[in-house]
């Protein structure tokens, strides 16, 4: 899929995302003078932001509810998601859990 | 500047390991983002000024999906929130420094950059801890200053390589054929960054519910199901955390 949207969209989305990723890299660096440290309440739920994003981002490109239980996890996106969550898991390696996910997307490509 | 200073090295050179995960992840962050439609220059600018792996393939992902401004905009920032943790960690550090170089210094503030900048400080003696107060200007050359220059060197020479990764990735992006499936290397860029961070129940918590809630809302409008899954995720991780504590 490609966007449909203009270059001036494209560019505006690219500054704003840029201006307010700065503003968060900078809050505190910035009021350091002012307040000592982040809340504690607010700590306490960024500790679980990377885990909740990252899984809400991946999740629902290896699961695909199909008609069926079977359908739905013999499909080859999810068994590449498997093998690389595996990989990763032991490895701790980004390039290998590349290289794993890809040649399960593959393999199981070519053999269904 | 009449010499590179040695902090400065020493921070590049503790870059290395890291580039293995780091060159992937930009050249996918460039393939990414010339398969989503945007050009050449967009697709650099983007690595630029953003300079966040995650956040940059979720807004590149949400564009060639034509989702909503703001919901792409939300949602990158929503994945970059965590690092105003790793701002308020290392700001001590940075106390003695001049406005204007404070900016730079947080504008290459990474995972990455934050992980080696705090274990080098945390890993000397303590004589250097945020409270010992009283630090001479930056450019005293007093110990402060060693720190902020292998803060600089490994940040810096981190953020040229992700241009360099993205311009070969674009490059690259418009010759491979879409039938191999590289798109999906995004989301296992992503599952990598996702393992090691289910380190503890909540953690996982917030990773299941997140990550079924966003399923389950695949169909919605505007992409909500993501920041849905975001948002349930994060609560249900503090639900846990609160529980397992009492």
């Amino acid at each position: 899929m490609t966007t449909t949207y203009g270059p001036l969209a494209v560019w505006a989305v690219v500054l704003v995302v840029g201006a307010l990723t700065f503003a968060i890299r900078y809050s505190f660096i910035y009021l350091l003078d002012r307040v000592s440290g982040v809340p504690p309440r607010l700590e306490r739920a960024l500790r679980y932001v990377p885990a909740a994003v990252l899984a809400a981002l991946v999740a629902p490109s290896f699961v695909d509810p199909g008609p069926t239980v079977a359908a739905t996890l013999l499909d080859g996106r999810l068994l590449a998601g498997v093998v690389a969550a595996g990989v990763a898991w032991i490895t701790e390696n980004m390039f290998a859990t590349l290289v794993a996910g890809m040649l399960t997307l593959w393999t199981v490509g070519f053999v269904l | 500047m009449p010499t590179v200073p040695d902090g400065f090295v020493a921070g590049v050179r503790a870059t290395l390991p890291l580039l293995l995960g780091l060159i992937p992840f930009g050249l996918v962050a460039g393939v990414a983002a010339v398969d989503a439609g945007l050009s050449p220059a967009q697709a650099v600018g983007l690595s630029a000024i953003v300079f966040a792996g995650a956040s940059q393939l979720a807004t590149v992902d949400l564009l060639a999906k034509d989702a909503s401004l703001p919901v792409i905009v939300v949602t990158a920032v929503v994945i970059n929130l965590r690092m105003s943790m790793y701002s308020a960690s290392i700001a001590p550090y940075f106390e003695a420094l001049r406005r204007r170089w404070s900016a730079l210094y947080a504008f290459v503030l990474t995972d990455m950059s934050y992980a080696l900048a705090i274990a080098e400080f945390t890993d000397e003696a303590g004589d250097d801890a945020p409270d010992a107060a009283d630090q001479p200007a930056p450019d005293g050359g007093a110990d402060g200053s060693g720190h902020r220059w292998y803060y600089l060197g490994a940040a810096v020479f981190m953020w040229l390589v992700w241009q360099l990764a993205t311009i070969v990735g674009v490059v690259l992006g418009a010759s491979i054929p879409e039938s191999w499936g590289v798109s999906f290397a995004v989301p296992l860029v992503f599952l990598s960054l996702l393992v090691p961070e289910l380190s503890d129940r909540p953690r996982i918590v917030a990773a299941l519910v997140g990550g079924s809630v966003a399923v389950a809302g695949a169909a919605w409008p505007l992409n909500l199901g993501l920041l849905g899954g975001a948002l349930t995720g994060v609560v249900a991780g503090v639900a846990v955390e609160g529980r397992e504590a009492t």
